[in-house]
Order: C-alpha cells, then structure tokens, then sequence
C-alpha cells in the first residue's frame, strides 16, 4: 500500500508542506507524534512532525524543508504521487492541559511542530504566546496559522527584514524584561536555538519544554539511534519522546550525534543532484 | 529400508562416520562481500547424506525440533530421491524450512540426540533441510498446500518475525482469514533486520514469505500495532476473533557504563538494521548512511555479536575484535558462527568487560577503559558468574563500538495494553499449554515471552499458539 500525495505546495523557497492520504493514522495521531516516511525501496527512514490532521478527510500534514537527500526527492514529488511508505502515530502524545500562560517559541522549520501544540493549548484554555522566528522574512512560516490560535503572535527575523530584527530568545529576553511572567515554555527549532532558549528560560526559573528531531530508523524503540542523554539518564526520542524537558538535555551531545552522518548527507544529495542531472 | 530400521543394530549397511562437507566459500574471498558462506549440498550429496540416516523406529530427531518436524520422513523421501515427497512432508510441518536450514542451532536440538551422534557424527539434518527448501525453490516440485475450507473467522498477527509467520502460515493453512502486521516496511522481523545477508539472503527470506503469502495470509506493514491499533481494537471494531503478538525482543540492552552515547557507539540493533533491513552496506545507491570504523570492537558473545562483528570486516575493517565478559565455552553463539568468525579472522579477548568508553574532545569513540573477569559460582543462567579482577583495568584503541550484549521485549504493545500480564523482565505471561495471555482471545509467543531466543523456539511458540487459537475459536 503506498500514501498518496493529496495537496502539495510550496509554502517558502525552501520548504513544502503536502498532505498526504492516511486515514488510519489520522484517526488516531495528537499534536507532537511524528510519522517515518520512505519514499522508494532505496530510501532512507526520516521522521517528521505530524503539522496538522483532519480525522474526517482521513489525512496528515508534513511540512519540510529541503535539506538533505531524501527531503529534495520528496521536493519533487507532486500532487497525486504516492510516497512508498508512511508509517504512525510515533512518539509519546503530550497532554500539556491547562498550564496558564505559556510561551511557544518556533525556529525556522520549528514553527511547523510548535504549531499543532499551539492549536492544542489555545483550545485547552491556556494564554498563548507565540514567538516564531526565521532567517528573513519569506522564510518566515505559517504566520497566519499561528497568529489565529494564539492570543499574542510576535515574529523575528535574523536579517530584520520583518519583526524584530535578531532571534526568538532576543524577544523573549524583551518580554521578561517588561516583566512578563510564564508558566511554561515551548521551544521547537534547530538545536542551537532550543539550546539558547533553555539558557535563558532557566535564568528565569521557567520551565521549558523542547522537541527533538534526531536521527532515527525504526521509530519505535528498537535501534538507539536517536537517544539523548536527559539529567544524566538515556533516552530514546522515539518512544521516551520526543518531547524532554530542555534544562535536562545535554544539548553538547545532542548536537554531535545529529551531525554524525554530515559527510553521508552531503554524498547522497550530491549523488541524487547527479542522477537527477543525467536524466 | 522404509520405516523398518532398528535402533539397536543398524547393522545390514555400512555407515559412514562423518557428515557430508558442505563446500563454503573461502574466508578470504567472503569477507569482501556480502554473499552467502555455505554453498549447500549438490542433489547427488543429498541424497548420499540422507542415505545415513538409520530410519530409527523411535525417532528422537523429532523430540529435538520444537516444530515436530518428520524427520526421518523427509530424510527417507530425499534418500529415494522423491523429492516432491520430501518438501511435502517438510511444509506440512515448517512453513520456513529453508530459514531453519540455515539458522536453527541443530547441533543443540535433532542433531544433538540423533542416534547415529552417539558414535559418530549426526545426519546433517540443517543441511538437508536446506537443501530440499533450496531444491524446491529452484525446481518447483512442492505439491499445492492443502488449505481446510475456509472458516469464516478473522485472526490478526501482530509481528512478521518467526513466531508470526508461523502462526499465520498454520492458521492459514487450517481455514482462517488472517491478517499479518508488521512495523516495518518489509516482513520478516529479526530474520531480515537482523541476521545478515551472508547467513540468510534475503531472496531466501522473500521466498518463504511468498510462501506464507500464497497460503492467504494478507499482509499489511508500516503498522504499528499499539500506536495505530491496539489490540482491544483488533477485536473490536476491527472484528478480529482472536489475535497472536509475536512483537519480538527488539530493544537493545546497553551496558550502562560512561561514554556509550558517544559516535561509533551502536547497539548491535542499530548497526545490523541499517546494513541489513535498509542496506547501508550499498550506500550510496540505497540512501540509508552508515559509518563504519577501521577498528571495531564488539562486546558480546552471542550470534549477534558474531553477526556484527562479521559485518564489521566486511564493511572493510581493518580489525574487529570480540570482547567477551566470561570464557570461550560459556559464549552463547552457535560453533558454526565462532569458526566462521574465526576464519574470517576476527578475534577474541575472553573473561574482559568495558568499564567505559574512551571519546576524542568532538564526541567520537577513540577506544575502552576493560577490566580483567574471572569465573565465579553458577547465577541463575548455571553458566558461571563473572567476577571483575579489580586493578586489572587497561585500555584499547578502537573507533566503533557495537554493543550486542542481549535485548528487552519490544514495549509498544504491553504500554499499549494495560490489561496485559508482565513479568519483572517485561515478558508477556501467557498459558503454557495454549499460549493465550490473560486477556481472552489475546495469544503470545517466541521473544515477547521468553526474552531473546532462538528462531526456531519462536516458530515453535508460533505454532503452538496457532493450535491454541484455533481450540479457542472452534469452542467460541
């Protein structure tokens, strides 16, 4: 059985989102699970957050940006292609509840899984406040998304070209120095923005949870490519998360590890561009 | 000779004291590829061997085999060259015969008791089996399965490793309308992610799953059983009348010591997953990476060390060492995988344990602090403890580590479902006789109860759930 390609689109230059036929997952998947994709019988197994689901229409939302090998392939694919195999809901699902006012901070690609808990937490009564940020302003995703489930949107950009000029900690660094106080903090994005983040929300006492997106193949708990040391203990992101409290990850680790196949990336992108080419 | 052998005086033909060699492929030449080692019998060496078998009245072979294989049935069959005759006789009892030829420990179990073992070698049961598997592939001659009416009752399998398939092919075969899930992409479970390509080829496993296939069972992967469906949906709104788990021990043990997170460190999971299951090993064709060390240390004295440790030369190690915390005679692995290793020229370091390992100043492994072990009394396992030499502690270079030191049930499905009785391990506690839990209708076999086993154990737990189903399905 392969997954069919319902609705694709280009939502910046370098990310896309498609919606994908998987009625069995979407019946069943919360905010925070993940999927593992394969898109032929030689891909690779990558994770990805589930960013919306409709349990009516049967289907699941991905949103990706265009990094590596398999992410460029799936670039290519358009409506109505069908991917090899789609395999869910993984992960641990998070009920946050009701937590009061809660900060939700989004990174590049990170808004994409901030979002769904964002939904969640606004519906749950929570005071949400969101802080998303990007590299410049066409970079800058699901704006409009996330400003209709939170009740404060602020944006940055690292260029200035829209938002604050400078990162989503630089906002938030503004808000406690106005006095702001928080209940809980989320922060999704690349590691060294979740890393910046948690340094600073512990200055304040503030708990803060973030999600990881490491390195995996079967996704439920059987090869320990994707452990984490979390206050000294290992953990797999597969089935202990992917969500972990940020204080206790050791970000030094995490960092290496989510590098280690760096060289391995670049040969198959530069392998897949080749064949592509010659085509 | 047909069933009149005697056990006490096989006398009226000479026997011949040794098994028929099986040619292999030379060690040299093997650890540069990923190609079976063991070419298999010739039709002509077959028969010669089959021909060895005394035909015992009492057949205690078939005590050895926990699937009850006929073996001097199939073995006579082969012997008059009827080989038509031998794979049915075979299937009727194994849906997987040419895996068992090739991974079963036979040496522990039919070989082990074999009559003819008591003086002299055994008859090569594995090796026979694997031929009339092989034979039948290549020349078809297996009659159509007989397959009961069907019955009108749903059965879901969860899991396609060797307990599943086992079920599922008997259930089949006795009428049911079964539905095989597996979480993966691909079927087979621990025959295809991980035991290794030079030991079973996975066209070899592609085969005898189509076999299993053609008897009706339906197969659907990419289904994780507890998070997409859990079991109290199986049998319920899904309709399912009963249900067998046979989700393996797929979670890697790690030995809790500083630095095993570092990069190079693998579970033995992990490194054969990504060489065997997504084929790293032909990167960059297949898109899954590996990194693989110059000089791979691998703890552990299972065939799963020895699998690792193997695949470690052939993705071009220039040394792969095995590290053992108790003697040679206690290593668990089957002596047809150490001689192999052995001939590959893989070594060993006996009765040493890692304290920790050893990473460059970026998070790489550059080698393991060990420590010195000596025997002690018999644990539980009545193998001999051991007992750290304390001041004894040294280090070693190594780049890549792969820990293979044993595995815990896959825990998906028992978090899944709470009804489930465990035990301290993890293990779900099942009826001995019929392997039903204590959920009604719910059944479970092979590593998800015993803890990491044998292929062949967990086929035979297969079976013998399909049984228990069955009975609970025709009093339902």
């Amino acid at each position: 059985m392969a997954y069919k390609i319902l609705a694709r689109d280009d939502i910046t230059s370098e990310s896309v989102r498609m919606v994908v036929a998987a009625p069995h997952i979407a019946r069943k998947c919360e905010p925070g699970q993940f999927i593992i994709l394969r898109l032929d019988d030689k891909g690779e197994r990558i994770p990805l957050t589930i960013a919306d689901f409709d349990r009516d229409a049967g289907t699941i939302t991905i949103i990706f940006q265009k990094v590596g090998k398999t992410t460029y392939q799936l670039a290519t694919f358009r409506e109505g292609d069908e991917i090899s195999d789609f395999v869910g809901p993984l992960g641990r699902h998070l009920d946050l509840g009701r937590l009061g006012t809660v900060a939700c901070l989004g990174g590049g690609l990170g808004v994409a899984p901030i979002y769904p808990k964002v939904r969640a937490l606004k519906a749950d009564g929570n005071y949400v406040v969101s802080i998303i940020g990007a590299r410049r302003k066409d970079l800058v995703i699901l704006e409009g998304e996330m400003r209709a489930h939170s009740d404060e949107l602020f944006v940055t950009t690292d260029d200035g070209s829209y938002g604050l000029h400078g990162f989503v900690t630089d906002q938030l660094k503004l808000l406690f120095d106005e006095g702001r106080k928080f209940d809980t903090c989320l922060a999704v994005g690349p590691i060294p923005m979740m890393e910046a983040v948690c340094r600073l929300t512990a200055q304040h006492d503030l708990p803060t949870l973030v999600s990881l997106d490491t390195i995996m193949v079967d996704g439920t708990g059987m090869c320990g490519s994707c452990r984490v040391t979390v206050g000294g203990e290992t953990k797999f992101t597969c089935v202990d998360g992917p969500v972990f409290d940020g204080h206790n990850v050791d970000w030094v680790e995490a960092k290496g590890r989510q590098r280690r196949y760096a060289p391995q990336e670049k040969q198959a992108l530069d392998h897949f561009e080749k064949e592509r080419g010659s085509k | 000779m047909a069933g009149n052998g005697n056990n006490e005086k096989p006398a009226k033909k000479k026997i011949i004291p040794e098994k028929f060699p099986m040619s292999e492929q030379p060690p040299a030449e093997r650890i540069r590829n990923f190609g079976e080692v063991p070419y298999g019998y010739d039709v002509e060496t077959a028969v010669e061997e089959a021909r060895r078998c005394l035909q015992c009245k009492k057949p205690v072979c078939i005590d050895g085999c926990p699937v009850e294989i006929d073996i001097p049935g199939f073995i006579e069959a082969i012997a008059e060259e009827d080989f038509a005759e031998a794979i049915r006789v075979m299937k009727s009892f194994n849906n997987l015969p040419a895996v068992c030829g090739r991974v079963c420990p036979q040496e522990d179990q039919c070989e082990k008791v074999c009559v003819l073992a008591k003086k002299f070698e055994s008859v090569a049961i594995g090796r026979l089996e694997r031929f009339i598997a092989d034979y039948d592939y290549e020349h078809g001659v297996a009659p159509p399965a007989e397959i009961a009416p069907a019955k009108g009752k749903k059965v879901a399998i969860v899991g396609s490793g060797p307990a599943g398939l086992t079920a599922a092919g008997d259930l089949a075969r006795m009428g049911y309308d079964v539905t095989l899930y597996e979480a993966f992409h691909a079927t087979g479970g621990v025959l295809r992610y991980g035991i290794p390509e030079f030991r079973l080829p996975k066209a070899i496993l592609d085969q005898e799953i189509d076999y299993v296939k053609s008897l009706g069972v339906k197969v659907e992967c990419n289904m994780v059983i507890g998070k997409v469906y859990t079991i109290k949906e199986l049998l319920g709104e899904l309709g399912f009348g009963a249900a067998f788990i046979g989700t393996g021990a797929g979670l890697p043990r790690w030995m809790k010591i500083p630095g095993e997170n570092l990069i190079g460190v693998y579970s033995a999971n992990e490194w054969l997953t990504r060489i065997n299951l997504m084929r790293a090993f032909e990167f960059p064709e297949y898109d899954t990476p590996i990194w693989s060390g110059k000089n791979v240390a691998v703890i552990g004295g299972g065939n799963t060390a020895m699998d690792s440790v193997r695949t470690a030369l052939r993705m071009a190690a220039e040394t792969a060492k095995i590290y053992y915390r108790r003697g040679e005679k206690e290593m668990p692995a089957r002596i047809e995988e150490i001689h192999h290793a052995r001939e590959e020229g893989v070594q060993f370091d006996f009765l040493v344990a890692p304290d920790r390992v050893l990473g460059t100043d970026d998070g790489w492994v550059r080698g393991m602090e060990l420590c010195r072990m000596e025997l002690g009394e018999p644990d539980e396992s009545g193998r001999r403890r051991p007992v750290r030499c304390e001041g004894s502690q040294f280090e070693v270079e190594c780049d890549m580590v792969v820990v293979a030191v044993g595995t815990y049930p896959n825990p998906i499905i028992p978090e899944t479902t709470p009804e489930l009785e465990l035990t301290k391990w993890g293990t779900i506690i099942v009826d001995e006789e019929k392997g039903m839990t204590g959920i009604q209708g719910v059944f479970a076999g092979g590593d998800i109860v015993t803890g990491g086993a044998t292929v062949i154990s967990a086929m035979g737990a297969g079976k013998q759930a399909a049984r228990g189903i069955d009975a609970f399905l025709t009093d339902k």
